[in-house]
């Protein structure tokens, strides 16, 4: 398939007006197969305004006597219009987008055209092999699974009874298990009439089962939709914006996944038990509650590298499907297939986790807020397909990008690294009460207001922190000049 | 002493509100300025201190079979339950209590025993440290158009107005005194804040004594003399701060508002801000929500929206944006009032002056403007936070929700504020603690009568003398965005107003971020600077050792020396921490105690650097001291100030978590 067939008007004259805070841009407007194109007159600024067509949500599209205009909401959440001249030329770049953001061939997306400069290709894929996080000193151990098949006939498993028997025999002697259920007891007997269920007490001896229902799939995609809607009317009153806040429930999940998470980390730290988690598939709440389990315990994963193999190791190979639950994201109006922000949810708790513990994370806000655009659009391979089956089958890896090579480059570095970072050995404890849980505004928030006072903040803060670097760094220079005396 | 029934009970327990399974054992000390609870606890010994005027309501609840409970709840929102083992206990302690909380005269209240070792002099520079004649020439006053009137000298026109005014040169003793007849309570307009710029004015004053139809010449005459005192603009906005519906109320009680025909070229606009009554009850009603055990988010959430509570503060913010904007951006003069024009107009006038004037947002300036709006213009302290015992319904939280506003805006422009939210809550504290005379009383006048600046300390002084406590170190006075008017959206949105844990729920240390970003900020700096210093007195050294030539061993000796200051073990970075009550109803782990050996230690980032004058915050810092030191810090002995409601909470470490 050729893009330029779907591309129906190259070319037009437009003007882009990027909210409230930014200056207009004009020009010639110009889609190309994975992008449109803005590129300003001679005489404005140089710089060529570009949109990642995969980035595009929703479009509109109005027309009024011989011009038009398009609303593009992305996934990012920004919303984006474009006043266009000519009826027809709107009509047909709005057709072009549409057509051009929503194809589903993984091999004909741009990470397979993208060749950036100064990054190689195959660099930053390879991670340590896959491993449970695990506590060398105390021996117990964190397990994912999906659920056991259990079925309407209560049928059993020797082997699947003897492997959490041996995760017991191999940890402390007399210990214990858990299992954390991410369903409701009910939702998880339920299961059993499509051949799932949970683990009978009396098969599992030593292990004892915890139900903490998550909220997922469809239900957590319209607590996010609506959540963005609720961010977007500006007008409202601020009784209405609290009760909107709460009907939403976005902020009661966000509770609810970190509460479960510290629950399996108090087990392992302050029981000593071993805990197995699991819901249905094993590949949505039950990765929110094992990460987030591995950075309240583990020092390791709050680094920068740390969190991004826990991203690679929990998430990507864990097989979370996320060209599936990312499809789209909070604007658009198809009703929803596959579609869960399970890993905003899961990125909104390490926010929260960073707003208690502002020191103790080695990546910032903009770490988080560029994973969540990356996942769901992006010119690197790394969120590409649904599992590394697929990932394989389509040679993601020797094909295109990855995104940690492309965020570890130099340049980024201020932007993502979290400058007040000292590394606590400690577990983090957050506190999951409401009076501790806030709106996350640097992403909900992140195109509605002024950029500028938390810029401001943010430089001063690497200022203070590289200020006391250089002091501290010009000492060698004055022992070493002793020296040489 | 004679309030006091019972001076000491044993065998106390302190509930913990977070997880009411934990109880510290303890004794209870009443004391004729404190209560004071120790733990038993030997290794900890564990101290809450609570200043009699922060109490605002006791609370005797049924007895169980562990005892007699009994509530404390104080204005700076700390919440104590205490079970008390003998009933006949409890009902003395509640007695006594109930006395010593609201004393009867003034000279019962604290800052009249406060002695925290400063002699004479140093306790007169004190209160010379804020000098409102100052603030008025730094503003360009007196000018061609504003002067200094000694109309008021001697409180003889308005006794709850300061006896240093300016008010426009054209308008006469005779103009002056003519409408301060009608305004409620001879408060007639006298300028708060003059915007050197455009020579617009803030003026603020009462409501007119207008009823159906009255009118009053040298009232008109006077809001013509503020107009022609600005050359710039021919109109001036009248802003009423009251909802219209109260207003128009007023009028049948012979008060009322301008009517626009009467006045020439002025634009009259309401601006709805409930009165005290509403604010009260909006209050209580927020502190109800922060009070619920483990709230689910929608309990939180719809309780805080019940309560009106950040709607009430976006509404004073918003009043304070219109009035900043009329004058920085139209040009054009503003004179507020509402009913009295000591509650609602303080708020919003110092507010518009905040945004205004980034002088109000450093920390001497920010003294300034309370001393200027709320203190010399009469705001009514005693009233509206019961210093004294008086009419319940005259109580009110009109500064806290003033400096809740602060807060917003800080929240909003990191870097805007010399301040940090610490200051905040500590004036809040101050305003409530009486420890220094500040903030007694309802008028200058009184004030003066009860000779405060002879008897008393100046909070003022002893804020600015831990002033390093209270900076922002995101402070950047010279950035764009900080200079001159802060710049605000113009739709200003609901979602920008959040919740504000650190005051409401500040006592509830768990509920706070476990790391201080400020804090480290300010370790940070001041940490480069000692380096800098070393690095100077090293260079020094160089040169003097290139001098002298002196042999290449004693220098190599000396270059390890840096080394003991540079970077910030981890070990002081972590908090305390430990883990909640994460299970809720659900029966989970079995109960086994947690090992003592794996507990997270508990070390606070900034120990040496909180010193605290304060020792409310001090609630991190584990000073240890014995009931031994109680006597020597009776009031009376006082060597250093004992202060408002320390509580010297070494965090525990036990992992009450899982329960059956």
């Amino acid at each position: 398939m050729e893009f330029s067939e779907l591309i129906r008007t190259g070319q037009a004259q437009a003007e882009l007006l990027r909210g409230p805070e930014a200056p207009p841009l004009r020009g010639t407007l110009c889609v190309t197969g994975h992008h449109l194109l803005l590129s300003p007159g001679p005489q404005a600024t140089p710089d060529l305004w570009l949109l990642l067509l995969r980035s595009v949500d929703s479009i509109e599209k109005r027309v009024a006597g011989d011009c038009g205009t398009i609303t593009l909401r992305c996934k990012d959440l920004r919303v984006l219009q474009l006043d266009i001249e000519g009826v027809e030329a709107t009509l047909n770049i709005a057709r072009s987008i549409e057509a051009l953001s929503s194809l589903e061939s993984v091999i004909t997306s741009f990470p397979f055209f993208y060749r950036p400069k100064g990054l190689r290709l195959g660099d930053a894929w390879h991670f340590h092999p896959p491993e449970r996080y695990y506590k060398r000193v105390a021996r117990e151990v964190l397990l994912r699974s999906s659920q056991p098949l259990i079925g309407p006939q209560k049928r059993r498993c020797a082997e699947d009874e003897a492997l959490l028997r041996a995760v017991l025999a191999g940890s402390r002697p007399g210990a214990r298990g858990f299992i954390v259920d991410t369903r409701s007891a009910q939702t998880a007997k339920q299961a059993r009439m499509t051949g799932g269920g949970t683990e009978a007490k009396a098969a599992y001896p030593g292990w004892k089962r915890l139900h903490r229902p998550l909220e997922r799939g469809r239900p957590l995609q319209e607590s996010f939709v609506h959540l963005v809607e609720a961010c977007g009317d500006l007008e409202q009153s601020m009784d209405h914006w609290l009760s909107r806040l709460a009907g939403c429930r976005w902020l009661a999940h966000v509770k609810e996944a970190l509460s479960t998470a510290c629950l399996a980390a108090q087990g392992m730290e302050r029981e000593g038990a071993c805990i197995l988690v699991h819901g249905a598939e094993g590949t949505d709440s039950t990765l929110v509650v094992t990460s987030l389990a591995q950075l309240i315990l583990d020092p390791s994963s709050r680094t920068m590298a740390g969190f991004q193999e826990l991203v690679e190791r929990e998430w990507i190979q864990a097989g979370h499907p996320f060209q599936l639950r990312c499809a789209h994201s909070a604007f658009s109006h198809a009703r929803p297939k596959h579609e869960a922000p399970t890993f905003l949810l899961f990125l909104d708790c390490v926010w929260q986790l960073g707003r208690q513990f502002p020191l103790s994370l080695e990546f910032g806000e903009g770490m988080l807020l560029a994973l969540f655009d990356h996942a769901y659009a992006s010119p690197f391979g790394t969120f590409l397909c649904n599992s590394e089956q697929e990932r394989c089958l389509c040679e993601v890896r020797t094909r295109t990008h990855s995104l940690w090579s492309g965020l570890n480059q130099l340049k980024e570095q201020r932007k993502l690294r979290n400058p007040l970072y000292v590394p606590n050995p400690l577990a983090l404890w957050p506190s999951v009460e409401p009076q501790s849980l806030r709106l996350w505004q640097g992403l909900f928030l992140r195109w509605t207001r002024p950029p500028e006072p938390s810029e401001a903040a943010w430089e001063k803060v690497w200022q203070i922190v590289t200020d006391q670097e250089k002091t501290e760094g010009s000492q060698p220079t004055v022992s070493a000049s002793e020296l040489q005396l | 002493m004679e309030h006091i029934r019972t001076p000491k009970v044993e065998n106390v327990r302190l509930v913990d509100r977070i997880s009411s399974k934990k109880a510290a054992l303890g004794t209870l000390y009443l004391t004729a300025t404190h209560v004071i609870f120790v733990e038993n606890a030997p290794d900890t010994r564990k101290e809450t201190w609570i200043l009699h005027s922060q109490i605002s309501t006791i609370e005797k609840q049924a007895t169980t079979a562990t005892g007699c409970p009994l509530l404390i709840r104080c204005k700076n929102f700390q919440l104590l339950q205490l079970i008390i083992p003998q009933e006949r206990d409890c009902h003395d302690v509640y007695l006594s209590l109930v006395r010593l909380a609201r004393p009867v005269k003034y000279e019962e209240l604290y800052c009249f025993s406060f002695n925290p070792k400063l002699d004479k002099e140093e306790r007169e520079q004190g209160w010379m440290l804020i000098d409102l004649g100052e603030e008025y020439k730094r503003m360009g006053l007196p000018n061609n158009y504003w002067q200094l009137s000694d109309v008021n000298r001697d409180y003889r026109v308005c006794d709850s107005y300061p006896a240093d005014l300016y008010v426009p040169r054209s308008a006469t003793a005779h103009i002056i005194v003519g409408s301060s007849k009608f305004r409620s309570r001879r408060r007639f307009p006298a300028l708060s804040y003059y915007y050197r710029e455009n020579h617009a004015s803030i003026c603020r004053s009462s409501q007119p004594l207008s009823g159906f139809s009255a009118r009053c010449l040298e009232d008109e005459q006077m809001l013509q003399a503020i107009r022609k005192a600005n050359p710039g603009s021919d109109f001036i906005y009248v802003v009423d701060t009251r909802p219209k519906l109260n207003a128009m109320a007023n009028r049948a009680a012979g008060k009322g508002y301008e009517n626009e025909d009467n006045y020439s070229n002025i634009k009259f606009q309401f601006i709805g801000i409930e009165n005290i009554h509403v604010m009260r009850n909006s209050l209580q009603k927020m502190l109800e929500v922060c009070e619920l055990k483990s709230p689910s988010m929608s309990d939180f959430l719809w309780g805080l929206e019940n309560s009106g509570w950040l709607r009430h503060i976006k509404a004073i913010l918003d009043a304070g944006i219109f009035i900043a904007k009329a004058v920085s951006e139209e040009g054009a003069s503003v004179l507020v009032h509402c009913s009295d024009g000591w509650d609602r107009t303080a708020q919003v006038c110092s507010v518009a002056s905040l945004l205004l004037d980034p002088h109000y947002r450093t920390l001497k300036g920010f003294m300034v403007l309370i001393e200027k709006d709320w203190i010399s213009f009469g705001h009514k302290f005693n009233h509206r936070y019961g210093n004294l015992d008086g009419d319940p319904k005259e109580i009110s939280p009109v500064i806290d929700q003033f400096i809740e506003c602060v807060w917003q805006l800080m929240e909003q422009f990191p870097c805007a504020f010399e301040f940090n939210e610490r200051f905040l809550i500590h004036i809040q504290n101050h305003i409530y603690s009486c420890q220094f005379g500040n903030f007694l009383c309802n008028s200058q006048k009184e004030r003066q009568e009860l000779k405060i600046q002879e008897r008393t300390h100046s909070s003022w002084a002893h804020l600015w003398k831990n002033r390093a406590e209270y900076l922002n170190p995101l402070f950047r006075a010279d950035h764009s965005q900080t200079r001159g008017a802060l710049r605000l959206p113009t739709a200003p949105c609901s979602f920008t107003h959040k919740f504000w844990s650190g005051m409401y729920n500040r006592f509830e240390k768990g509920l706070q971020p476990r790391q201080s970003v400020t804090d480290y900020l300010m370790a940070v700096k001041e940490e480069s600077q000692q380096l800098e210093e070393e690095l100077a007195a090293l260079g020094e050294r160089l040169e003097k050792i290139q001098k002298v030539q002196l042999n290449r061993t004693e220098v190599r000796n000396k270059q390890s020396e840096p080394s003991k200051h540079s970077g910030f073990s981890t070990s002081d970075n972590s908090t305390a921490n430990t883990p909640q009550d994460y299970s809720g109803n659900v029966k989970s782990f079995p109960s086994r105690s947690p090992s003592q050996g794996d507990e997270d230690s508990a070390l606070i980032l900034t120990q040496d650097n909180l010193k605290s004058s304060d020792p409310d915050l001090s609630a991190n810092s584990d000073q240890e001291s014995g009931v031994e030191d109680l006597s020597c810090r009776s009031p009376s002995g006082g060597e250093h100030a004992p202060s408002e409601d320390s509580s010297k909470d070494r965090d525990s470490d036990e992992a009450v978590f899982l329960t059956a």
